[in-house]
């Protein structure tokens, strides 16, 4: 019921929103759990295991049972706290949990047999027959038992993630937090103030109180606007943060556009912000507990602060007859101020026999609420006062066991927070999070005036510790009434006592779980599942172990905590992701021919991050193997293109290039003569093979080293550490020219007829040998060429800037073409060089050895070299190693698979017969047959054997014959022509 | 994570690549024997406490650094250029 | 007679503007790595003044002004704008970068606010000031960032990657401009 002389929301702006598909009336400033209970809607949810009746505990983040889902289609979202969703034009929830509506949960059979669903049900009862688990048991249970749904859909909502910095991160916008950013705001440092309220303010908006003259809420909007005027403030409302991490980093979530009602665009639903702060200051407040009585889970009943959060905030009656029941001082107020808006106290209840009330309501010292009734919603409660039982008629019963400061993010570096007698309750460890202080009642601090005074100290203590001296204000008058409380955790009783309402756990689950050996805190919370799920346990953790140090005969300190792990509240998994999907997972690394290739219907292929042509189709070819065949005979008869500028290029210069050369590949580079190409073989320091390529060298003191496309990082870090951590004393600088440089090979016999359409230097053979290079005009444009060929065929590669690469792209082909020739791409390329036993990182995979490639005659024996000696011991030089051969198909079967094993012919194909397996395969249009690379034991000594290929995962087996690795032109004739 | 590089000043972890000990500044000499290229190649202690390792500033500076840090506590003690740890050390 | 013809990086995907934010390309006539040889900084240093009258800069800076400038770039110091002069590889190795890298200029009111979607580092203007250069990322890209003026920088990724550069800028000042 609403109350026309209360509350903080925009009675101009009225909203109209529908829950459970029937339209409310609500205002702006509501939260979904507000303008249903100023509707008189009680019961909003159904609860996890028992689907019983529930309805709103909470005024905030800890809410555990009024959880719903928004919206619907692609934007459904499930499991969202009602407390904290804002209302707005067109809103739309419904509940869950529940079929086939709220008040009719046919499910609710599962609170009949509730005396067979009590802790660690799952466990004892559904332990066999064990194949009945995945096909019975769970989809069951997981039917019957849960929170919300998915849509199943893709998520059509946008999320970004963004850094912030500052030097003091203050957590939390109530009394202490706003005084501490006032504070420190006024020293000059960069404040920012994260609040997971729509409106800061903390409690100051839910109490009667007065700052000074000023109404608590109206001086809270007045400090909050005289920050947002400070140019070195930054006021973040809709933010929770949620975890703390190391180095003073921090993670963060704005709730950007839950609260509006044109989702969707260009507008983020949420940002993921890491913010880093040089020091942090939590003021996060404290939570209400509950008391364990029987069937203290009905709608209507709630904590007693949320009723004054209603109230004030939001000018909501929670009831028209409330009975209070608390064990503390605070609980007074709720009372105080129902009565003082006209709302019928029926009932103050206090275990305690002096509590310090009086008031103008029945009170009822040394009192217990015992139990309650009303199916849907409660109708009334029935108290003990000293022996004798009254039943009072009630629609709401507000509830408080005391207060737990919200120490969570001092737990997420492994602190333990500190119990502390005087407020039974836990308070956080000094020096749990590095640059962390605690303020407020976070720190234990219960009074308002108390709050402003820790945030007064602490700010001045971490203005001091960045260099600055805070004003010292005079601190706001505020209430300083003392928090007397007398811990009561539970009251005894005949029917379930709830502790968490979320996960259905009962005082009686706790004590179970202490009775059959679950008596460690973690072991309790995994065997009852207390403090899972959305709220964590926010409102039952301290009472569970209390309940627990109770049944194990311990004290609470001994009893110990769960661990407290990021995040506070529930983070959606796409909020951390942010862009990083679609089109922002990985930056497209394009070469200069892409839009070229990309119009001639060339499919793209991903190689790292670059994206390559697989093939040029032309018309006619339906299959990739049509097109291919043609491209591979094209290069071995006329000529071919293909763009390799996605290799890695390093320019090296200094007097110490050759050295560093020298000390990197296996073989001499020093000897190289100025314009000539060399292979090199690259290790690692282990004695495998890190990398290969060619480098050229164009000065006595310059060269240009090639990598592979995919290792081209990997080497450059290399390089680096070579110079910076082994021979920082040596004269050498490097830097990639990858992208400088746009790089096609030019293939096949009619290679220089086509070439020579662009240079007008000489390159015949006899000018420009092979392995021959140098800095050559290119049609008017400085370039370089390599006489260099991974095809087998007479082969160059051509460079010119990137600025000429599409260019230079499209007359290379276009020429080609008319000698019939043209663009060639990925498939092809392998092809060619499978036909030429050349390798790539298929076969360099990173447990190959130089000796394993047959190469080992190139590990110098003049000279060091990284990995020469981790190469040389004797399991690295094994005859019996898997060494590389190729493979030909001799019997029936005539296809070849790479990652295929092999096996001796009679052998089966088992782990222990095997001989080695296929890197590489192609058909080869040149041969007629398939042939592939292999690694096989003792291979080199084995051509001309047959073995048997067997494919386990694709069911293929073939014969095959060893053959030598270079199938095609062994000798090498016609790269030289 | 944040780490000081010495030449950019402190930076979030993301940009640094992560190698290992910084025992690796100490190659031995090609004929230095199994067992001290074994140790350098493969062994490495685990220590509960201070720990420094190699890391390289990938998208920063380009420099390897050796980071002082603790693996119980995450405190990251300190950050030095390799090349000039290396140049010190020999 | 063939001609070959020249295309800059972001050609086609720039320029565009967004709520206070535009973006647009900045083709530098030529950009030239510098990397000193040992013990050659200062003779290095001299050199520049004496050819482009300004100094060598120190980490994090760049020195000159638009046209020609000397900007710290890691291992290596960038000459942006002039053709090297050859007396330059007497001190340093010289290698052509003007190719390698697509530089975008993003100006705006909400310029650190893009920033802060990019990368990790502050680049306020309190933490960075004009003429300052920052090495970081670019989402998931290596990127350079120079503050040009108050509210301009320009930023340097790879050639290749400028669609995505483009599209993650872009996209990041749509976010921003949905919050005005």
């Amino acid at each position: 019921m609403r109350l026309s002389d209360y509350g903080q929301i925009d009675r101009g702006n009225a909203v109209s929103f529908r829950f459970d598909g029937k339209t409310y009336g609500g205002f702006q400033g509501d939260t979904l759990a507000s303008a249903l209970l100023a509707n008189d809607v009680r019961l909003v949810a159904r609860s996890f295991k028992y689907h019983r009746p529930r309805g709103i505990l909470s005024a905030g983040s800890e809410e555990p049972n009024a959880i719903v889902t928004v919206g619907s289609g692609v934007y459904q979202d499930p499991n969202v706290r009602a407390t904290v969703q804002e209302i707005y034009n067109g809103f739309e929830a419904n509940s869950q949990n529940r079929w086939p509506s709220l008040k009719h949960d046919l499910l609710s059979v599962n609170d009949l047999i509730a005396p067979f669903l009590s802790a660690g049900f799952y466990y004892k009862t559904f332990m066999w027959p064990r194949a009945f688990w995945e096909k019975l048991y769970e989809p069951v249970i997981r039917r019957a038992a849960g929170l919300g749904a998915l849509s199943e859909k893709p998520n059509e909502d946008t999320y970004e993630r963004a850094f912030a910095h500052c030097d003091v991160l203050a957590i939390g916008a109530g009394p202490a937090g706003l005084w501490a950013a006032y504070q420190l705001a006024q020293t000059g440092l960069d404040v920012i103030l994260a609040d997971e309220d729509f409106h800061m303010g903390g409690r100051l908006n839910s109490e009667a109180d007065h700052i000074g003259a000023k109404p608590a809420a109206d001086w809270a909007a007045d400090m909050v606007a005289q920050l947002d005027q400070m140019e070195n403030v930054r006021l973040m409302t809709r933010t929770t943060v949620t975890g703390a991490y190391d180095g003073g980093t921090y993670g963060a979530v704005e709730r950007v556009s839950h609260h509006m009602n044109d989702r969707g665009g260009d507008r983020p639903l949420e940002t993921f912000w890491r913010i880093h702060a040089k020091r942090a200051v939590l003021a996060a407040g404290a939570l209400e507990r509950t008391i364990g009585f029987s069937n203290n889970d009905r709608p209507g009943i709630m904590q007693a602060g949320a009723v004054r959060s209603y109230l004030h905030r939001y000018g909501v009656a929670t009831g028209k007859r409330v009975v209070v029941f608390g064990n503390n001082d605070n609980a007074f107020r709720t009372a105080h101020d129902l009565s003082a808006a006209g709302v019928e106290v029926a009932a103050y209840v206090d275990p305690r026999t002096d509590a310090a009330i009086d008031g103008d309501f029945p009170i009822y010292r040394g009192a217990y609420v015992r139990d309650t009734k009303g199916r849907l919603g409660l109708s009334s409660v029935q108290i003990t006062d000293g022996g004798r039982t009254h039943n009072i008629a009630a629609d709401c019963l507000a509830v408080s066991g005391g207060w737990n400061p919200t120490v969570h993010m001092t737990c997420h570096m492994n602190g333990r927070p500190t119990w502390d007698e005087t407020i039974a309750s836990f308070v956080p460890t000094a020096g749990s999070i590095p640059g962390m202080s605690v303020v407020g009642s976070a720190a234990g601090h219960m009074s308002t005036s108390a709050c402003f005074e820790s945030a007064q100290d602490i700010a001045a203590r971490v203005a001091s510790d960045l260099g600055k001296t805070t004003p010292a204000d005079p601190l706001p008058t505020a209430e300083h009434a003392a928090y007397a409380i007398e811990p009561l955790w539970a009251v005894p009783g005949k029917a379930r006592a709830w502790l968490d309402y979320q996960n259905d756990v009962t005082v009686k689950d706790i004590k179970q779980a202490a009775q059959e050996n679950f008596r460690s805190v973690e072991h309790m919370k995994r065997y009852t599942t207390q403090g899972m799920a959305t709220d964590q346990g926010k409102n039952s953790n301290v009472a569970a172990l209390a309940l627990l140090a109770d049944a194990t005969g311990r004290g609470i300190p001994e009893t110990g905590t769960t661990t407290f792990r990021p995040p506070y509240s529930p983070v959606a998994i796409a909020a951390m992701g942010g862009e990083a999907r679609g089109t922002g997972f990985a930056p497209e690394r394009l070469t200069t021919s892409h839009a070229v290739a990309k119009h001639m219907a060339a499919p793209m292929i991903e190689a790292g991050l670059w994206y390559r042509p697989s093939y040029f189709p032309e018309h006619g070819e339906t299959t990739w193997r049509q097109s291919c065949d043609r491209e591979v005979i094209m290069v071995r008869e006329n000529v071919g293109v293909c763009d390799v500028s996605t290799l890695g290029k390093i320019d090296i210069q200094g007097k110490d290039a050759a050295k560093l050369l020298d000390f990197i590949y296996t073989n001499m580079f020093s000897t190289l003569k100025v314009g000539r190409v060399r292979y090199g073989l690259m290790l690692r320091e282990d004695g495998h093979v890190m990398d290969d390529g060619t480098t050229a060298r164009l000065g006595e003191n310059h060269y240009v080293m090639t990598t592979t496309t995919a290792a081209s990082g990997l080497v450059m870090r290399h390089l680096e550490f070579v110079t910076q951590c082994l021979h920082p004393d040596w004269d050498v600088s490097f830097i990639s020219v990858t992208e400088q440089w746009a790089q096609f090979a030019v293939a096949g016999p009619k290679a220089r007829d086509l070439l020579s359409n662009f240079v007008e230097d000489d390159i015949s053979n006899d000018a420009f040998g092979f392995m021959q290079c140098g800095a050559m005009d290119v049609m008017g444009v400085p370039g370089r060429l390599f006489r260099i060929s991974f095809s087998g065929e007479m082969g160059y590669e051509v460079a010119v800037p990137a600025r000429y690469g599409e260019s230079l792209f499209r007359l290379l082909v276009a020429k080609a073409k008319e000698l019939g020739g043209g663009a060639y791409g990925m498939e092809a390329l392998n092809v060619l060089r499978i036909e030429k036993g050349f390798i790539t990182h298929a076969e360099i995979h990173g447990r190959t050895t130089a000796f394993d490639i047959g190469m080992e005659r190139m590990i110098s024996a003049k000279k060091d070299c990284i990995g020469k000696t981790a190469a040389a011991r004797p399991g690295m030089v094994d005859p019996d190693r898997e060494r590389l051969v190729g493979l030909k198909p001799v019997g029936t079967v005539k296809q070849l698979t790479a990652g295929a094993h092999l096996f001796n012919e009679g052998d089966a194909a088992t782990r222990v017969n095997d001989q080695g397996y296929i890197t590489s395969v192609g058909y080869s249009p040149t041969l007629g047959h398939f042939m592939g690379l292999a690694f096989l034991r003792n291979g080199p000594n084995r051509i001309g054997e047959l073995v048997k290929m067997v494919d386990h995962l694709r069911g293929v087996e073939a014969v095959c014959e060893v053959i030598d690795p270079v199938a095609f032109d062994p000798v090498g004739g016609r790269l030289r022509a | 994570m944040r780490i000081p590089c010495p030449i950019c000043g402190e930076r979030d972890r993301r940009e640094f690549y992560y190698q290992g000990d910084a025992l690796a500044l100490h190659r031995p000499d090609p004929d230095a024997g199994d067992a001290a290229w074994n140790d350098y190649i493969h062994n490495r202690d685990n220590p509960a406490g201070v720990i420094r390792d190699l890391w390289h500033h990938e998208a920063g500076c380009s420099h390897w650094l050796v980071v002082t840090r603790n693996t119980v506590t995450h405190e990251v003690l300190g950050a030095e250029l390799a090349c000039k740890v290396k140049g010190e050390q020999g | 007679m063939l001609k070959l013809v020249a295309k800059s990086p972001a050609e086609g995907l720039v320029p565009i503007s967004v709520g206070t934010m535009e973006l647009s390309e900045v083709v530098p006539a030529a950009i030239t790595s510098i990397a000193c040889y040992k013990g050659q900084a200062d003779t290095l240093s001299a050199a520049l003044k004496e050819h482009y009258g300004m100094a060598l800069p120190k980490t994090g800076q760049a020195t000159g002004r638009a046209g020609a400038r000397a900007m710290w770039a890691g291992p290596s110091v960038f000459l942006v704008g002039p053709e090297p002069h050859a007396d330059l590889s007497n001190h340093a190795a010289i290698v052509d970068q003007s190719d390698s890298w697509c530089v975008l200029n993003l100006k705006g009111a909400d310029v650190e606010a893009v920033l802060a979607r990019l990368s990790s580092v502050d680049m306020r203007s309190k933490a960075m000031k004009k003429g300052q250069v920052v090495r970081s990322q670019l989402q998931h890209m290596n990127a350079i960032y120079h503050r040009v003026s108050d509210d301009s920088f320009d930023i340097y990724a790879f050639r290749s990657m400028a669609k995505t550069m483009v599209h993650d800028i872009d996209r990041a000042m749509r976010y921003i401009a949905t919050r005005a």
